[in-house]
């Protein structure tokens, strides 16, 4: 992390879901115009981690500050937070534009909007249709266009690339790209190692919510003596390495 | 107050279109049309339309009520990471649920009757009857709301929505009967009014017998009944008691909901 001043910062964040610690004093900077890859296994703490960035799991200990401010209390912050879920489930009887205008609305009439992933989706003569109708991987593809239809500073992509088709896996891999040129900050997850490979500048590394390692990409392969991510965290996950590491 | 209303006129919009929604304006039309058919009356067909009023419509109001709110949960997760305040959210979704209910519930009922033309007499006891199906829908739409927020569990959740209403409906009224009959020998007049006024239902089958003139069948205990509910003080009493078994649920559940970790 080389930026002092991070889009979001994280410091002693812990929280419990009754007996199960979930997260156990996580601290997290992620840099402006990054992208960080969360990565860990499952259960590690990854979606909590992500949910709590968005305000709709309430830490039970420790801060988050984006973008400087901290949050907690008020919301306009989540105004420049484009959020894709795992799942994109929606109402059965409204349609993807419907949908688009609810959020819209929502947003206030101001928001700037982006529909260049749309275009690219080739996506346009399915919107009108009500989702229930949608394939799975169209549904996927209005969840991605959701996220960047408002052009938010920060993206958080929760398994973005999940039951996408190569081409259109490849499609949002490349906007993600080309947004984090223009600067744009964007917080990921996947269990595909190579493509986070191909995404990310920053790995943070969850297990049994502790943050064993939060570095650059190339930090983390230099320290594992690894040359894939995926080969890396697997040498992580023995203790004999992640021990020294923090 | 904006944000609650633009939840509310799309959640609304997906919520009316529901095949679910439709089949219940549906029924009652169906139930409606068939009494005046062969009832004949419409006043006799308003006395009956209450019984399927008072079981069916807290029925599908908690039981469709939380079903539609356990299917919207992702989508709800999707609303939360907007920038939008929870209780509003909570507020739109309430109503997004309850105003559909509401309209199909009148469509169904009123337009058999709209289409034959009622004297004026009809017309004030139509309207009782669509205002009690309607206060209850409010009322148990916000113990579907809250439900559905509280347990996390779906089918659990569903058990406890169905047990809600055989509570309310059955169970409750075995309990007010057997109170009856094990302390026959003592006036139990006013301890039955207090007992009505426990449960919903109750208070919206008594508010209509006694519009009805059902009070006449119910000997000295239906004027004991008629007495309360023509003075002042009765109806202040039922509205406070329905005030709150509207109030109450939604209260717990904006509660609840507020602090949910999602």
């Amino acid at each position: 992390m080389d930026s002092v001043n991070g889009m979001i910062e994280i410091s002693a964040l812990s929280k419990a879901f009754g007996p199960i610690e979930v997260l156990r004093s996580v601290d997290l900077t992620v840099g402006r115009g990054r992208v960080l890859a969360i990565v860990g296994p499952n259960g590690a703490g990854k979606t909590t981690l992500i949910k709590s960035i968005l305000g709709l799991t309430h830490p039970d200990a420790g801060r988050i500050s984006i973008d400087g401010a901290m949050i907690g209390g008020d919301d306009a912050y989540r105004a420049r937070i484009g959020y894709m879920p795992q799942i994109g489930r929606f109402p059965e009887n409204l349609s993807a534009l419907d949908l688009f205008a609810m959020l819209k609305d929502l947003r206030g009439g101001t928001a700037v909007v982006d529909e260049e992933l749309i275009d690219r989706f080739c996506i346009r003569d399915q919107l009108a249709k009500p989702l229930r109708v949608l394939s799975g991987g169209t549904k996927q593809k209005v969840n991605a266009a959701l996220a960047f239809l408002f052009s938010p500073e920060l993206f958080i992509l929760d398994e973005p690339t999940a039951g996408l088709d190569p081409l259109s896996s490849s499609i949002l891999k490349d906007a993600i790209l080309a947004l984090r040129s223009a600067g744009k900050t964007f917080v990921l997850t996947s269990h595909v190692m190579s493509e986070l490979e191909e995404l990310a500048d920053d790995v943070a590394f969850l297990l049994n919510g502790k943050m064993l390692f939060v570095g650059a990409l190339d930090d983390l392969k230099k320290i594992t003596h690894q040359v894939t991510l995926e080969r890396a965290v697997a040498s992580l996950m023995t203790p004999a390495v992640a021990g020294p590491t923090r | 107050m904006s944000t609650l209303l633009k939840v509310l006129k799309y959640q609304a919009r997906d919520a009316i279109r529901s095949q679910w929604l439709i089949a219940y304006g549906i029924f009652f039309a169906i139930v409606a049309e068939g009494l005046l058919r062969f009832g004949g009356d419409p006043v006799k067909a308003q006395l009956s339309l209450i019984n399927v009023v008072l079981l069916v419509v807290p029925l599908v109001a908690i039981v469709f009520g939380t079903v539609y709110l356990y299917n919207a949960r992702e989508f709800v997760e999707l609303l939360l990471a907007q920038p939008l305040k929870r209780r509003q959210l909570y507020g739109g979704l309430y109503l997004g649920l309850t105003i559909p209910l509401i309209v199909v519930f009148t469509i169904g009922i009123g337009l058999p009757f709209a289409v034959r033309g009622l004297d004026l007499s009809s017309w004030s006891a139509l309207a009782a009857l669509l205002g009690g199906g309607i206060v209850l829908t409010c009322v148990f739409s916000g113990l579907a709301t809250l439900i559905a927020v509280r347990f996390e569990d779906r089918l659990r959740g569903l058990g406890v929505a169905i047990g809600a209403w055989l509570l309310l409906t059955v169970i409750y009224d075995g309990f007010v009967l057997f109170v009856l009959a094990a302390f026959s020998s003592y006036p139990l007049e006013r301890v039955t009014l207090g007992l009505m006024m426990a449960n919903p239902i109750d208070i919206v089958r008594l508010a209509l017998l006694l519009r009805f003139d059902g009070a006449a069948m119910m000997g000295y205990t239906g004027a004991v009944f008629l007495k309360f509910f023509d003075g002042p003080a009765g109806v202040i009493v039922t509205l406070a008691a329905l005030t709150l078994w509207v109030s109450l649920p939604i209260a717990l559940g904006v509660r609840t909901f507020s602090r949910k970790d999602f």
